[in-house]
Formats: C-alpha cells, sequence, structure tokens
C-alpha cells in the first residue's frame, strides 16, 4: 500500500517534470519511424546523445555513387547524417530529407511554394542499406540452395544441410502454386522466377523484422522492381489465346458488327486490366510490409510514450503479438506476390482448343 | 501517391533489379534447375518402385496360386495313382487266388484220379490173386473131394461170379 502510493507520487512528480518533453518525445518517435521506413545511406545500428548534445551514430557508412557528369563516389560518412556537405571535384552535396541536393559551399537550398527542395538532384546510384540487405539475402540465397542443389548429388538424390529446410516449400511452390494455375505442360518455365521471387520477398520480410530493422519490401522502388519481372514475364510470354483474350474477348459469340460497340468499352477495361494487375501487386506487398513496420514502431514507441507500469508492459505485449502476426505475414506476402505472379502467367500460357 | 513517387528512388529500384535479375539467373543454372531435376528423378524413382515393387506383389501371387494349382493337381494324380495301384494289387491278388484255386483243384483232381486209378490196379490186382489163390485153394479143396475137373472148373466159375467186389 505505501509502496504504492509511494510509487504514485513519483510517478506524480516525474510527470510533471517529463510533461513538457513529452510532446517533444511524441514528435521524436514520429520521425523516427517515419526515418525508420525510409532507405538510408548508411548501415546505422543505435545512436546515443552525449551529454555535450553531440550525436554519436554507431554503424557503417556505405558508398555513395552519384552520376553528376561522371561519376562521384564517395562515403556516406562525409554527410555526418546530414549535418555537414559532402565536397568531391569542385562539387557540393547535401542530404536533406534522406535525398541528396546539388549544392553550393554554404548548403543553400531553394524551395518552391509548397515549400520543396528545388536544387538539382543528381542520378543517385548510391549502394544504401537497402541495396546492402539485398546483397546479404542474395548471397544467403544463393549459397542455400545451390548448397541445396548441390548436396543432392552428393547423398543419392536425397537432400542434406540446411537447404533441406527449405526443400518442401520449394516442392510447396511447384506443386500448389505453380501447377494449378498455369498448368502441367507450361509450369516448368516460370519455376525460376517463381522460387527467386518468393524466397527473395520472403527472406527481406523476415531480415526486416529483425533489429536491423531494414524495410526493404516496404519500399515502393523494391516492390515496383518485382512487379515490373510479373508484367513482363506475364506479356513477354503470353500466347496467342492470351491476346486474343484482351483484344477479342467474346469471340465467336456474336457478329462483329454487334461486337464494335462492346469492344469501345471491353477493350480499353482488358488493357487497363494488363497494367492493373501487376500494380496490385506492387501496392499490396509495399502497403502490408510498410504497415506493419508503422504499426510495430508505433506500439514499441508507446512503451516510451506510457512509462508506467501498466501501459509499457501492455504496449509490450501487444508489440509481441503484432511480432509474431508479422512473421506470418511476412510468408503471406510472399506467398500472396507468388501465387499471383503465377496466376498471371496462367494468364498468359493458357492455350484453348477453340475460342 | 505523390508522396510514393516522391520516395521512389531511380538508384534503389536498378540495384533492385540489377540484383534480382542476376540471382534469379544465377539460381535458375546453379540451384532451381538442378533442384527441381533431382526432386523429379527422385520422384520418379519412388513411382517406379512403388510400381515395382506392386508389380512384384501381383508376380508373387501369380507364383503362388500357380503352385497351389500345381500343388493340387499333383495330390490329385497321386490319389489317382494310389487308387490305381491299389485297384491293380486287388486285382492281381484276386488274379492270383483265382489261379491258385484252379490249380489247386486241378492237382486235387489229379490226384483223385490217380489215386482211383491205383485204387483200381490194386483192387483187379487183388481180384487176380483172389481169384487165384481161390483157384488154388478150390483146387486143392476139391482135388481132395472131387476128382472130375470139369465139374469142379463150372463150378470154380460159377462161383467166382457169384463173388462181387464192393
Amino acid at each position: 500500500m505505501l509502496f504504492t502510493a509511494s510509487f504514485a507520487f513519483a510517478n506524480n512528480a516525474a510527470s510533471t517534470k517529463e510533461s513538457a518533453e513529452k510532446g517533444d518525445l511524441k514528435s521524436e518517435i514520429k520521425a523516427y519511424i517515419a526515418h525508420h521506413l525510409l532507405d538510408s545511406y548508411d548501415f546505422s545500428l543505435f545512436s546515443y546523445t552525449k551529454d555535450n548534445g553531440e550525436h554519436v551514430y554507431v554503424g557503417l557508412p556505405l558508398p555513395v555513387i552519384l552520376w553528376d557528369n561522371g561519376l562521384k563516389v564517395f562515403s556516406s560518412s562525409q554527410f555526418h547524417h546530414g549535418e555537414t556537405l559532402a565536397e568531391v571535384d569542385g562539387n557540393y552535396y547535401k542530404l536533406y530529407h534522406n535525398k541528396i541536393y546539388k549544392t553550393d559551399a554554404v548548403g543553400t537550398i531553394v524551395y518552391d511554394d509548397q515549400h520543396h527542395a528545388t536544387n538539382e538532384k543528381p542520378l543517385d546510384f548510391s549502394i544504401t542499406k537497402s541495396v546492402v540487405s539485398m546483397l546479404l539475402v542474395v548471397l544467403i540465397m544463393f549459397f542455400l540452395f545451390k548448397g541445396l542443389a548441390q548436396s543432392y548429388g552428393q547423398n543419392k538424390g536425397i537432400a542434406t544441410g540446411p537447404g533441406r529446410f527449405f526443400e518442401p516449400i520449394v516442392l510447396y511452390v511447384r506443386d500448389d502454386i505453380a501447377r494449378p494455375n498455369i498448368g502441367e505442360k507450361k509450369y516448368k518455365q516460370y519455376m525460376p522466377f517463381l522460387l527467386t521471387v518468393f524466397f527473395f520477398i520472403w527472406f527481406l520480410n523476415i531480415l526486416g523484422l529483425t533489429p536491423l530493422g531494414v524495410n526493404v519490401t516496404g519500399n515502393i522502388a523494391v516492390t515496383f522492381g518485382l512487379a515490373l519481372l510479373t508484367f513482363l514475364i506475364t506479356n513477354l510470354t503470353g500466347t496467342k489465346d492470351y491476346w486474343l483474350h484482351i483484344f477479342d474477348p467474346l469471340g465467336d459469340s456474336m457478329p462483329w458488327f454487334a461486337k464494335i460497340p462492346l469492344y469501345i468499352i471491353l477493350i480499353p477495361i482488358e488493357v487497363l486490366g494488363i497494367f492493373i494487375k501487376p500494380f496490385s501487386l506492387l501496392i499490396r506487398l509495399y502497403a502490408n510490409m510498410q504497415a506493419g513496420h508503422i504499426v510495430l514502431m508505433s506500439l514499441i514507441g508507446l512503451m516510451f510514450i506510457f512509462k508506467s507500469w501498466i501501459g509499457s508492459p501492455l504496449s509490450f505485449g501487444l508489440a509481441f503479438a503484432i511480432s509474431l502476426i508479422e512473421i506470418l505475414v511476412a510468408l503471406l506476402q510472399a506467398y500472396i506476390f507468388t501465387m499471383l505472379s503465377a496466376l498471371y502467367f496462367g494468364f498468359a500460357a493458357e492455350e484453348h482448343e477453340h475460342h | 501517391m505523390e508522396k510514393l513517387i516522391e520516395e521512389f528512388s531511380f538508384g534503389l529500384f536498378f540495384w533492385q533489379t540489377l540484383l534480382f535479375v542476376g540471382l534469379l539467373l544465377l539460381l535458375a543454372k546453379y540451384a532451381w534447375r538442378p533442384i527441381l531435376e533431382a526432386v523429379e528423378e527422385r520422384e520418379n524413382t519412388i513411382k517406379d518402385s512403388l510400381e515395382a515393387a506392386e508389380k512384384a506383389k501381383a508376380d508373387m501371387e501369380a507364383v503362388q496360386a500357380d503352385n497351389k494349382r500345381i500343388l493340387k493337381e499333383a495330390r490329385a494324380e497321386r490319389d489317382a495313382l494310389l487308387a490305381d495301384a491299389k485297384k491293380a494289387s486287388t486285382q492281381m491278388i484276386n488274379d492270383a487266388k483265382e489261379a491258385a484255386q484252379v490249380e489247386a483243384e486241378k492237382i486235387a483232381a489229379a490226384a483223385q484220379e490217380a489215386i482211383q486209378q491205383e485204387k483200381n490196379a490194386a483192387i483187379n490186382d487183388l481180384k487176380n490173386q483172389v481169384a487165384s489163390l481161390s483157384i488154388d485153394i478150390a483146387q486143392k479143396v476139391v482135388q481132395g473131394e472131387l476128382a472130375d475137373a470139369k465139374k469142379q472148373e463150372a463150378l470154380v466159375e460159377k462161383l467166382i461170379k457169384e463173388i462181387e467186389i464192393k
């Protein structure tokens, strides 16, 4: 009783002192989440502020590669997390709102009416945190599945090593995703893409849930790249029947003059469909992973806002539960992307006896 | 939407596509093709083995059925042979018995006849001896009583005729 009272008192005293900082903390958490969701020019593990107000970042600087009338390569440590300008060959670059702008020696940023920076942006091919994460996943996948492939030869067709845990999943992709959607005759030519995209998304999603906290699959450029490949493969492998289905959906069911008024509406819809299908893929993956990260980080942020014996454990429990769900979502989104890609490939590969 | 386009980083898109396509090509050559081939080969092996086992089972059953049939036939044959042999042996015994009977009867008949002949011979011999004896006796008797030989002989003749040997 006494303990609770004294604790409540202490809590009260602390909260009056903190109330001033609270608004600050909230915006700090918000900025932190926004920052986390974006790509980054360095692989920072954590940062803290020294007593004298100096920010200390612990992590790896990554190479910045710019094309600005010639290739400019320098280390991201030159930016000091946006605090200083980077100077290369007499050009000055400034990291502003996570983008690199060309600027002058004092770092002037010119704004337009909507407070958008109008400085010149050089073409940016930097090895960012997301690129490093992808490189990591590429290496893991290459050695994992190469190992699996080799283990068959060494052990009379039975998998050994860490790759064998993924053999059932490879078979699942083949038997439950590719075969039913694409068909027994043509599924083989799509298997490499489906398997690669499935494991690539899954591994990146899982990597995003680790404390390294890279949000690669929640980045629109990455999902765009993946969906673009699905789009290209679908349309480049499209059979005659696939195109007939788009430009002559009604077939021989009615005379040509009756089809004309319908086709004025139908064909644009079908053509739009070609683009909407992969677009839905890119938005779905992006939005799901982005949302997952926002919810998770917000719940973690809540722990610091509550700072009480009830609120913090509660939000910790919630964050923990959401993490478990996110592990499921990581697999689910990989599955959905692969499944729908296979479905679209199925449309592209379809062949009818008659149309 | 504007925010999405603002967020879009061409550099990241470039690296993503490069890395992904590179990974796709590498894995297709060094991982997916060998993995899928190995798995397919394994599946075919399993399927073939199961089929072979099924076939072996069917063969085995056929062989067993054959064996049963052969065994049954052999038993039937053996039984038939045994029955035949039994019949033959019974026949043989019966034949032998009959033959023996016949022979025995023949021998008995021959013996009977021999005995009859011996007996007849003996009787005739005896008759002759008795006759001569009787003649001798009668001669001696009648010599003393009768002088006339002719009368004596007629008497003897008459007497012999009266004697019937039974």
